[in-house]
């Protein structure tokens, strides 16, 4: 359960994020969508801390993780997949792993590197190759499964379809079900709204750092305008 | 062949120190991209407290369990410099940091002092270890041969622990992308606590080896840093067995060359790091630095702009006091005054390299050096007037900056302030060392200038025309189409280019231009002393520009000025105390930590909170 409370954020003096509230109810995949520049990878580095808000409260499971320092959130179960995906392309596969490893914790899955190989099997032929000889869709998958190691209750993810081949995002939608089937909560940025369709259960939608929308996906695909007012290119 | 062959063994018995103090800095580095400055420090501290330890333990296990103990102390020194003095600092503007590592260099320097006294430490022989081996009839000593064993072993130890550890590997992880690694749940906090005691045990483990060898002394701190610098950029920022390489390389080298080139010691290892970058620019086994991916993101630069009409007034009611010191002020005020403008200007020709270019140069002392060189070169051997020798040391100063410039343009960050620490080294090594030509260590003398120069009026007056006009030249240049090219290439290099402004060639012209700047400063200073000795040549030199530059504050066109004005004045009241060193460390650890935007930077900010001043977005 991740609960955001009227967060503002900045970049210098750029306004980006503006009272920005919504909340990600336990075990369901919520999108975040808007155009580019909306601000959806600075809401979720605003979660993860790793943009402080000038104001607001994030909560995390009811604790308010506003200010803490980016480890101490992870330790407590929140998995953070960033953009462009980052993983460490001097370091192996299983090193890349080893990175995210954090001790099992209650409530949320455990997950081991033989688990996460059968979920994602490409990754396991690669196993000892350094990240930067991957593809650009095997860096995809190895940035969730390095977040996973972590054994987190709620994961956000940053655009996890951009730049990516069809197949490699019909996977990647494959991998959010089988999260939400394991209790998992998902947060999820995306600008492609038929990955949204195939995987959320409910829709938030934010424009000019600000919120317009917050309901169900059922809701959203009643009304057409709302998506035609917002994320319409 | 015999010869030979006990050459390079003695060559690796040196590489073995070298080699622990090295990679601990690589080490440091790699992780914590500070440029540790007192990393030669801690290899001091660790001779001395191995020094002490070996007193108190008897026998060869007490020897050995010594130097453990020296690397133990010398660790956990490490990691409350890490904590109190570096922590509060990391955010900071990028290279800030080294600034706080040379206020600890002084601090150091002064609790050494106090604890040991001055007089050199011989060190204790290493019991059981005091013969020779005949190696093909050669003499070796023993220790040299354990010391050879041993340091492919402790290599190896280190290489497991970051090959194959889970803290390897966060270490790893962490010089690639620190900000990913916390946000992964590890708290960077203590991955960079625990690298920088690791690498400071090294160090002190480094110092407490060569006790045996070379004993221990005040000045090892800084005879040591030279070195190690150019092992670590030889070998590859980060790199161990890059730093193992290098350091057998030099220490082999440098054997050699005390056999058959015994003038031209010190240059070889820097005419060797030359080779070495121009060949392979990120050193022999290191990876290409790719900006930006360490995620640091600093705050955008303020645009600079004219001063206003009350900071004028305040500058010219400054100037007209300064022209009245003669006529109010004793002989030694002007004296002081003259040592401070002269400085003022050197500095500001560093802050405009650093402020506006961004390129950090870590040898600038060889212009202001050089400059000075050249003119009582001039003077002694060719016996020109002073007013052609003055004028010749701006024009020498600048070619030289250019030629140099050309080759260190080619890299950019850390390499390219190693590269100019380097060739500024090579010219201080070239200084020192031929001594039929330029006096040696004992330097030129009697240099004086033109006799209508001649009184220290007069030349208080000459110093402070020629100062005030550089600085003002400086400025100028700042506010004039190259001053914009060059900010432009320093904040974006490739959109630069993009707009028709070729910027190898802007920063080529800029770090001359501040090479000839330097120079005049060079050239005003030696007519001032009336001689020149090679210190001024020395790293020594360049960081006081540095700490100077930075603390004065690198984003402010002021800065350099400012700076160098208040730590000259500040550093002639302290030095007629005996631990003004102390003092001094402690005052710039202090400012570091309290004005990290420097003194100019943080007094505007003040200001502005204040209402005194509007910021650039509201005029």
């Amino acid at each position: 359960m991740l609960e955001v409370e009227r967060i503002n954020s900045f970049y210098g003096k750029a306004h980006v994020l503006r009272d920005l509230s919504f909340s990600a109810p336990g075990g369901q995949v919520v999108a975040l969508l808007g155009r580019n520049g909306a601000g959806k990878t600075t809401t979720i580095k605003s979660i993860m801390q790793l943009v402080r808000p000038a104001s607001g409260t994030v909560r995390f499971d009811g604790t308010p993780i506003t200010g803490l320092p980016p480890h101490r959130i992870a330790k407590m179960g929140l998995g953070y997949v960033p953009e462009e995906r980052r993983i460490f392309t001097d370091l192996t596969v299983a090193e890349n792993l080893l990175v995210g490893r954090q001790p099992p914790r209650a409530g949320a899955p455990t997950w081991t590197e033989d688990m996460l190989f059968d979920l994602f099997p490409n990754l396991a032929e690669r196993r000892n190759n350094r990240g930067k000889a991957l593809s650009g869709g095997e860096q995809q998958m190895l940035t969730i499964a390095r977040t996973l190691m972590g054994n987190p209750s709620v994961v956000l993810l940053d655009e996890p379809s951009e730049g990516v081949a069809p197949v490699i995002v019909e996977q990647m939608a494959r991998v959010i079900q089988q999260l939400k089937s394991e209790g998992l909560t998902v947060l999820l940025s995306e600008q492609n709204l038929h990955f949204a369709q195939a995987v959320a259960d409910r829709a938030v939608i934010i424009e000019s750092g600000a919120q317009v929308y917050h309901g169900t996906l059922e809701d959203l695909k009643a009304h057409p305008e709302i998506r035609e007012a917002y994320l319409a290119a | 062949m015999e010869f030979f062959v006990a050459q390079i063994l003695t060559g690796l018995a040196n590489a073995s120190s070298l080699f622990l103090v090295a990679c601990g800095l690589s080490l440091i580095f790699g992780v914590t991209r500070i440029v540790n400055f007192a990393h030669g420090s801690l290899y001091m501290l660790g001779a001395y407290t191995g020094y002490t330890f070996m007193q108190v333990l008897p026998g060869a296990v007490g020897f050995w369990t010594a130097i453990l103990l020296a690397g133990l102390t010398v660790g956990l020194i490490g990691m409350l410099v890490e904590m109190l003095v570096l922590r509060p600092v990391y955010r900071a503007p990028e290279l800030f940091q080294l600034v706080a590592t040379f206020g600890v260099i002084l601090v150091v320097q002064d609790l050494t002092l106090m604890i040991w006294g001055p007089e050199d430490l011989l060190g204790p022989r290493a019991p059981g270890l005091r013969g020779v081996y005949r190696i093909m009839g050669e003499p070796i000593p023993k220790y040299d041969i354990v010391l050879l064993i041993l340091t492919p072993f402790v290599a190896l130890a280190l290489w497991y622990l970051i090959a194959r550890t889970r803290v390897g590997v966060l270490v790893r992880a962490a010089t690639q992308d620190r900000e990913m690694v916390g946000a992964l749940g590890v708290n960077q906090a203590w991955l960079f606590t625990g690298v920088f005691a690791l690498g400071s045990a090294l160090a002190g483990l480094g110092g407490a080896l060569q006790l045996p060898k070379g004993g221990a002394d005040l000045l090892m701190d800084f005879t040591i840093l030279a070195p190690i610098f150019v092992v670590v950029v030889i070998g590859g920022m980060g790199s161990l067995p890059g730093a193992y390489l290098a350091a057998i390389l030099i220490s082999v080298l440098n054997v050699f060359g005390v056999t058959y080139l015994p003038q031209s010691t010190l240059v070889l290892m820097y005419v060797v790091m030359v080779v070495v970058l121009m060949i392979r620019p990120y050193g022999l086994l290191g990876r290409e630095e790719v900006a930006g991916e360490h995620g640091q993101v600093g705050e955008p630069e303020t645009p600079i702009k004219p001063a206003s009409g009350p900071v004028r007034l305040m500058v010219i009611a400054g100037l007209a006091v300064l022209a009245l010191v003669p006529v109010f002020g004793s002989t030694f005020a002007q004296v002081l005054l003259t040592d401070i403008v002269i400085f003022c200007l050197f500095a500001a020709s560093l802050h405009f390299l650093l402020g506006l270019g961004g390129l950090v140069s870590f040898g600038h002392a060889a212009y202001y050096g050089g400059g000075a060189y050249i003119a009582a070169l001039m003077v002694k051997h060719a016996g020109s007037p002073m007013e052609a020798a003055f004028l010749l040391a701006p024009l020498g100063a600048g070619l030289a900056a250019l030629a140099i410039g050309w080759v260190c343009l080619r890299l950019t960050g850390v390499y390219f302030a190693m590269l100019t620490l380097a060739f500024a080294q090579l010219i201080w090594s070239l200084v020192f060392q031929w001594g039929e030509v330029t006096g040696g260590d004992d330097g030129i003398v009697n240099i004086w200038p033109a006799d209508w120069l001649n009184g220290t009026t007069i030349y208080y007056y000459f110093a402070l025309a020629l100062s005030v006009g550089g600085i003002i030249v400086l400025r100028h240049v700042a506010h004039s189409p190259f001053g914009y090219a060059l900010r432009a290439a320093r904040d974006s290099a490739r959109q630069a280019e993009a707009t028709g402004i070729d910027t190898r060639r802007v920063q080529l012209v800029a770090f001359g231009f501040a090479g000839m700047m330097g120079g005049v400063a060079g050239g005003l200073f030696v007519f001032s002393k009336g001689s020149v000795f090679p210190n001024e040549l020395e790293i020594v030199r360049s960081f006081d520009a540095l700490i100077v530059v930075f603390l004065g504050g690198v984003k402010t066109l002021a800065g350099g000025v400012a700076g160098g004005a208040f730590f000259k004045g500040i550093e002639d009241l302290l030095t007629r105390f005996e631990y003004w060193r102390l003092v001094m460390g402690l005052l710039i650890i202090f400012v570091v930590i309290v004005a990290p935007e420097g003194i100019v930077g943080s007094l505007r900010k003040a200001a502005s909170r204040l209402g005194i001043l509007k910021t650039a977005e509201q005029t």
